[in-house]
């Protein structure tokens, strides 16, 4: 009795560093989860007052009143044009890197080292980029070209801005799809080639196919991520305030990112403006967990999907 | 010949991403070049860009940043200072954090408490920074003021806890992955030989880690210096130089944020805003080589590469 | 004064569907540097275009920027509404703002360290103030920028030692102090009538600007905008419509 009572003592004495560990470690963890319910909390219960169908499709009026149809219409349009183009550059260069380039190739190697940078670059430094690539050298060029000279397309607008967060959100669909073609096992592959196929048809009726969760996964990951920015798309198309939706990819558009920052700091009347603020922060923050959401439901039933293949 | 067509497209496509990097270098250098090669003077051929104090009418130097005066003064002393003092104070209060929560997820909780814990910090990280940028503003500054007594509401500090919002989860991302990827039988081992799980953590299990946790740190400072809109936000964007962390602060990304758009195309301003965006992409350019570098290796450890 | 553009652009799209107004944000000088760089047909101005701005856009667009008048501002100095402050002169001012005065208490405040609150380089309101207040000298590099006259109310709002200064539209939740040209003028309180008859110190015109004679649709909104239904958003967004009688 009396030695048992001791040993478990024994034993306690000895677990003390790793509850106190634990303890610990298990306190940042639950700081960081904090930090994050606070901020979501916050912002749901502040912009779920007013949120309506009528403040999702709805104009703005002045800062203070109406509400936010320009800038989910601009986003959607901006996110849209940018996935029309990283999202076919992101999955055919994984296809290479992954089906085509030699392990070891230089290119290979390289592509790999410029896409993990791309992915570091900051992004005000994107908006730098599109604002001396493409505003002021393509767009001057093609209306040098096309236009004799008349500004048309040397002017930050719609096009400008969404291929400046292609090229920004590229790495996302990279690596989301290479992943997802390296989980496809070998033998499939393998038993394409046997049965005669050439490893072109291998790749895109066999490989890809598999590999579509990942592909879906990439797009979703990049269009949460390019509808968050604003760094980006500052100077190279958003606009402040605009009576109509954009028609042309030569518009300039409204954007919810930017709408959040123009509430924030350029309201003449705080109090009656943070409704909206928050109800716009809500919006944007609804639509990118809803994809960031759905990514990893996505995710993780492809990984179960291959697993259960093996 | 089909085949080879195809090969060859997906090459090509796949070369845009060295050919993104190669843009980014060539258009930024372009704007910026003549401000570092020497050319660029203002009218009076002053040095445009200034990093020694100016001297003051009352005898006393200061750092100016004040690129409309006449003569316009563009000492970047205060923007370098500004945003290595917010990073450090972010990086200070992430790091802790991250790592300590890494060694919790990887370590020592459940299977089922890491499923729940991992993917929800991760969700952290889709935050878009606009919103933080928001939340320390509207939020966080009247509770860091009152919990500090800050001299200024918007300062170093909130500006700091922002950004380590979004800094957090790379640290403890990189991190735990870095932990994962410490071997099976490194932890067996240890136990074998009789030491306790604090003690397999943090003499086996952590030092083997530590090029990853390192790299993560590297990458988290990365990530922190070239965040705009956070720090655009919530730091006062006052050109201090000051060690305070109660004071105001401005850093090199809200500079161009709050200025690119106002200049002339080609003018001195613009080229100067140029070349901060150089120094930024170099600093993070190297930075984040040498982050990769190391999760390359540990990817290829872990099998996921 | 962003928010009129918009209250403008509103108002027009409404009697005119088919016109496309874009507001683009940001101060004075971004909307100019659009107008030389191409950018934009119409801009507006917080402060008179300066000479270099002028020849720049002759250089490069080859017309001249022609100006037109449409609404007067105050300049409101803002301080907390818990300030005991209620008046100050313009060298006082300006002596804060420079950073020669570091503490409220040797204009007359509460022993405590002045916070600053200022506009980004690129405004007008930045402009002006520079200008007329601190006669060209540069601002104490202890004053926040922030990015448009609301975030400054706002700061000042939210910071019982903070001072701001901005359009009189913004005065929402600080007080205005009333300001002395100099330490023996009157102090004169900002409004509609002080700023008519020129007796406060610091007000202004707002203008717009167009790259040569405004024609078509530029001419059509600026001829809006001067007219009475332009006038009258001024009215309700808090700035000053323009005197009548001759045009200035």
């Amino acid at each position: 009795m009396r030695s048992q009572a001791l040993e478990l003592r024994r034993e306690a004495r000895a677990r003390a560093p790793e509850i106190a560990l634990t303890v610990a470690t298990a306190t940042a963890t639950a700081l960081i989860l904090l930090a994050l319910v606070i901020l979501l909390f916050d912002i749901a219960a502040e912009g779920a007052k007013v949120i309506s169908w009528k403040f999702l499709s709805s104009s703005p009026h002045g800062l203070t009143g109406g509400g936010i149809l320009p800038a989910i219409v601009g986003t959607v349009a901006l996110t849209l044009l940018m996935t029309v183009a990283a999202v076919p550059a992101g999955v055919a260069t994984a296809i290479y890197l992954t089906e085509y380039a030699p392990a070891e190739s230089k290119l290979a190697r390289t592509i790999r080292v410029c896409i993990a940078n791309l992915a570091g670059v900051p992004s005000i430094v994107f908006g730098l980029f599109g604002l001396g690539f493409f505003v002021s050298t393509v767009g001057k060029g093609i209306d040098r070209a096309f236009y004799d000279g008349r500004i048309v397309y040397a002017t930050p607008s719609l096009i400008w801005a969404s291929l400046t967060l292609a090229i920004l959100t590229m790495p996302v669909v990279v690596v989301a799809t290479e992943e997802a073609l390296r989980a496809v096992p070998r033998e499939i592959r393998d038993a394409s080639l046997a049965l005669g196929a050439t490893k072109l048809q291998t790749v895109v009726k066999v490989v890809v196919p598999e590999a579509l969760g990942g592909v879906l996964t990439g797009a979703i990951l990049a269009i949460s991520r390019g509808a968050g920015e604003v760094a980006p798309i500052m100077f190279t198309g958003v606009a402040y305030f605009l009576t109509v939706l954009p028609s042309h990819v030569n518009d300039q558009f409204m954007s919810l990112s930017y709408h959040v920052y123009v509430l924030a700091t350029q309201s003449p009347n705080v109090d009656k403006t943070k409704p909206i603020l928050y109800g716009t922060v809500l919006t944007l923050l609804g639509l990118t967990f809803l994809l960031n959401l759905a990514a990893v439901i996505l995710r993780a039933k492809t990984r179960g999907k291959v697993h259960a293949g093996e | 010949m089909g085949e080879k067509c195809a090969e060859f497209a997906l090459r090509a496509v796949a070369v845009t991403s060295i050919a993104a990097i190669v843009l980014i270098v060539a258009f930024i250098a372009r704007e910026a070049l003549p401000v570092f090669a020497g050319t660029g003077v203002t009218e009076g051929g002053e040095p445009l860009i200034l990093l020694t104090p100016t001297p003051l009418p009352d005898g006393s130097e200061q750092f100016l940043w004040q690129p409309v005066s006449q003569p316009p003064k563009f000492n970047i002393v205060p923007l370098v200072v500004g945003s290595l003092k917010v990073t450090l104070v972010s990086l200070l209060i992430a790091a802790p954090l991250g790592i300590a929560a890494a060694i919790y997820v990887s370590e020592l909780c459940g299977k089922r408490q890491r499923e729940l814990i991992k993917p929800t910090i991760e969700l952290l990280a889709g935050i878009p920074s606009v919103v933080v940028g928001f939340f320390a503003l509207i939020v966080l500054a009247t509770w860091v003021q009152r919990a500090f007594g800050t001299e200024h509401r918007l300062n170093t500090l909130l500006a700091g806890i922002g950004l380590a919002m979004a800094v957090c989860p790379v640290i403890f991302t990189v991190s735990e992955d870095a932990l994962q990827a410490v071997p099976r039988t490194y932890r067996t081992a240890a136990l074998a030989l009789g030491s306790d799980r604090v003690q397999m953590i943090a003499r086996v299990v952590v030092p083997a880690a530590l090029p990853g946790i390192l790299a993560s740190l590297v990458l988290g400072f990365g990530r922190a210096i070239g965040e705009t809109m956070i720090v655009l936000l919530a730091s006062g964007n006052a050109s201090l130089v000051s060690g305070s962390l109660g004071l105001s602060t401005r850093t090199i990304t809200a500079t161009i944020a709050q200025e690119l758009g106002e200049v002339v195309v080609g003018s001195a301003h613009y080229r100067v805003l140029f070349s901060l965006g150089a120094i930024l992409f170099a600093s993070t350019f190297v930075l984040n080589s040498a982050g990769e570098r190391v999760i390359h290796g540990l990817r290829k450890k872990l099998g996921t590469a | 004064m962003v928010i009129l553009g918009q209250r403008w652009a509103e108002g027009y799209a409404k009697g005119d569907p088919t016109a496309v107004v874009q507001v683009t944000g940001g101060g004075t000088g971004t909307g100019i540097a659009a107008l030389i760089n191409g950018s934009t047909d119409v801009c507006e101005a917080s402060r008179p275009m300066t000479g270099r701005e002028r020849e720049d856009l002759l250089a490069k667009r080859g017309v001249p920027a022609v100006e037109t008048k449409v609404a007067l501002d105050a300049l409101g100095v803002y301080v907390n509404a818990e300030n005991p402050i209620e008046e100050i002169s313009i060298p006082a001012l300006a002596r804060i703002y420079l950073g020669e005065v570091s503490n409220w208490r040797e204009v007359g405040g509460p022993s405590h360290v002045v916070i600053l609150y200022g506009r980004e380089n690129n405004s007008g309101t930045y402009g002006y103030f520079k200008d007329r207040v601190l006669d060209g000298k540069d601002f104490a590099p202890s004053t926040q920028s922030l990015g448009g006259t609301a975030a400054v109310a706002n700061a000042v709002k939210g910071d019982a030692f903070g001072i701001g200064y901005g359009g009189i539209a913004y005065l929402e939740g600080v007080k205005a102090l009333r300001v002395r040209k100099d330490d023996r003028a009157p102090a004169i309180a900002p409004s509609f009538a002080s700023t008519q008859d020129g007796s406060y110190p610091m007000s202004r015109f707002l203008y717009l600007y167009t790259a040569g004679e405004a024609a078509g649709d530029s001419k059509k909104f600026i001829d809006w905008v001067t007219g009475p239904e332009g006038q009258k958003v001024i009215a309700d967004v808090g700035y000053y419509p323009l005197p009548k009688g001759p045009p200035l």
